[in-house]
């Protein structure tokens, strides 16, 4: 009995050890990206310390301004621009979409709901060049429309299936006492549904922003104009500009692009771990 | 008032149906789902007929469509130099990428699930890298962390050990991207975790009694019930991992000797870079095959390796 007792609190410290330097081995990379921030460029090519030797100061705020015409602080109010009414947009279209499948009866609804699936695998690589040709016809390009307008249509299906599944939880009898009361349909979504599905709606805002702020495909094809870049052009401008690559300033402007996805996950990290558990679903 | 009874009465009467309640009104829910249908419409589905049968053109923005036949899809699979290799390297690289960030989440799922303290500390520690790791930002970095200078090689150089190419050894390279997929493990754990806490214990503790092993009780009982999660992220996975643009185009821009030019980069080089947009629908309308096939196979095989409590009513 004794031995096995010292067996399981050992095999408890060696988990413990595994774990924790695990986690060293995942936080490491971004630890280094922060300080090599503070480094010089031959200490970024020479050491894998944590803390500079010297600490070089100044490269936030060169870094900021740029190498090109504009600063940083545009490029963030950029992506922000372009980010901000997409979530929006996708929260409120998608919620209003979800609530018809999971609360109506009508014809055809499950072929159509089998439609907002099967575009779930659809790759956007198929559609990207139809895609673009119609923006161009419609002269959306180089502006975010494209990325705005088809969030107002509720075109990020995953977002409509992981809310129909959400709603499809909360009781029905809430609905029915709310109609006898004399709830029109609209008050039953905006009294009943909304404020229980909160969480699935910040999940939503969450995931959808950090796939928004981080992508890259999607802004490379449609915006052209370095004005209106978002960050993630921005920052694969700054390897290609320079020849003498100024590194810690390459690498303060790749931290501080990742400040307000890391920020949202902390705040909401209750909600972020829940959605992905409860929907099943990618990430 | 009156008019509400009559409804309700009328729903009453409706039983058999999948929805009963008060809200079975035809005309309200189309206006409901109306801006997913415009949508759906004009952005998934018009887009999705277009590039079919711009497979079969030749045209870019700038010159106008001509009609070619299978001229595309022919040149694809016998002229282009860059067609095979691009397929192979996707190929090798989801079978890198998918089944070891997958292996990987469930293993560490397991330790974790071993009712250990601080299980929220390092569930978002491990989560971390999902967030960040399709930004560019990231791509930098991995693209700094493993040049031939990098820290990774200062690091075994500290330790000892000689020196490795890892981004530009055409060996190595596709791996090392790989190691990027398996880096952000974290979004499959939490997955693979939840579906862990919903096996019941008594079932290992059964298990235990019938003098079953702990390997044994894995493959017994943890991958059976566990099938249908793993199931659905095998999906995911590798459909992302077929249309996987950042990484090469940001850290290696495909190359050393094209092992790294994956469908994706190759896609948009042809489509934005070369202006064949004809020829880059065909090729999107491949790899929208190749994926649908793989889909379709996971579905189609599902049955003798997934495991539902329901009997598998999916």
């Amino acid at each position: 009995m004794k031995t096995s007792k010292v067996k399981k609190t050992a095999r408890l410290i060696c988990s413990y050890i595994f774990l924790s330097i695990l986690g060293i081995i995942m936080v490491y990379p971004l630890l280094w990206m922060f300080s090599a921030s503070f480094k010089t460029n031959n200490e970024i090519f020479s050491s894998f310390s944590l803390i500079p030797r010297q600490i070089v100061k100044g490269s936030f705020a060169a870094g900021w301004k740029g190498s090109g015409q504009y600063s940083f602080g545009l490029y963030f109010s950029n992506t922000f621009l372009m980010v901000l009414p997409t979530v929006l947009l996708t929260i409120i279209s998608s919620l209003l979409v979800a609530y018809g499948f999971a609360r109506f009866k009508f014809r055809f609804k499950k072929v159509l709901f089998a439609l907002v699936l099967a575009s779930l695998m659809l790759p956007t690589e198929v559609i990207i060049i139809p895609r673009y040709m119609l923006f161009n016809s419609l002269s959306w390009l180089d502006s975010y429309l494209p990325f705005i307008v088809p969030a107002a249509f509720a075109t990020y299906s995953f977002f409509i299936f992981m809310l129909v599944q959400y709603i499809r939880g909360i009781p029905r009898e809430l609905d029915e006492s709310a109609f006898i009361d004399g709830c029109s349909s609209f008050r039953i979504l905006t009294r009943i549904i909304i404020p229980l599905c909160k969480p699935a709606l910040i999940s939503v805002a969450i995931f959808q922003f950090v796939w928004r702020w981080n992508d890259f495909l999607n802004p490379l094809i449609y915006i052209s104009s370095v004005r209106k870049y978002p960050l993630s052009l921005a920052l694969r401008m700054t390897l290609d500009v320079t020849d003498t690559i100024a590194w810690n300033q390459v690498m303060s402007m790749s931290v501080l692009s990742l400040v307000p996805p890391v920020l949202l996950f902390f705040f909401t990290q209750k909600y972020f771990v829940e959605g992905v558990a409860t929907t099943g679903l990618k990430g | 008032m009156a008019k509400t009874k009559t409804a309700i009465l009328k729903n009453k009467k409706n039983k058999a149906g999948v929805t009963r309640g008060p809200l079975s009104g035809n005309s309200q829910a189309y206006l409901y789902i109306l801006p997913w249908v415009i949508g759906f419409l004009s952005f998934q589905l018009y887009p999705f007929i277009a590039s079919f049968v711009y497979s079969f053109t030749d045209f870019s923005i700038l010159k106008p469509m001509t009609f070619v036949g299978l001229r595309n899809y022919i040149k694809m699979f016998t002229a282009d130099r860059l067609f095979w290799p691009s397929l192979k390297a996707t190929f090798l690289y989801v079978l890198i990428a998918v089944p070891g960030k997958l292996a990987f989440a469930l293993f560490i799922a397991m330790v974790l699930n071993m009712k250990l303290k601080f299980i929220n500390f390092f569930r978002t520690v491990y989560y971390l890298p999902s967030i960040l790791g399709g930004s560019v930002a990231i791509s930098i970095l991995w693209r700094f962390l493993f040049s031939r200078q990098g820290t990774v090689n200062v690091l075994l150089k500290a330790l000892g050990l000689p020196s490795v190419d890892w981004l530009g050894n055409p060996n190595l390279a596709l791996g090392t991207m790989g190691l990027l997929v398996v880096w952000q493990f974290g979004s499959s754990m939490v997955l693979f975790l939840a579906g862990l806490k919903n096996i019941p214990t008594e079932l290992y503790e059964a298990a235990r009694v019938d003098g079953a092993g702990s390997i044994r009780s894995f493959f017994k009982i943890t991958l059976p019930l566990l099938s249908p999660i793993i199931f659905f992220n095998l999906i995911m996975q590798t459909i992302n991992a077929f249309k996987e643009f950042n990484a090469p185009y940001l850290i290696t821009k495909g190359g050393p000797l094209n092992s790294t030019y994956l469908y994706g980069m190759m896609l948009y080089e042809n489509a934005f870079s070369f202006l064949k947009m004809g020829y880059a629908s065909a090729q999107s309308w491949v790899l929208f095959i190749i994926i649908m096939l793989f889909t379709a196979l996971t579905f189609k095989t599902s049955p003798y390796w997934t495991y539902y409590d329901d009997g598998g009513d999916f």
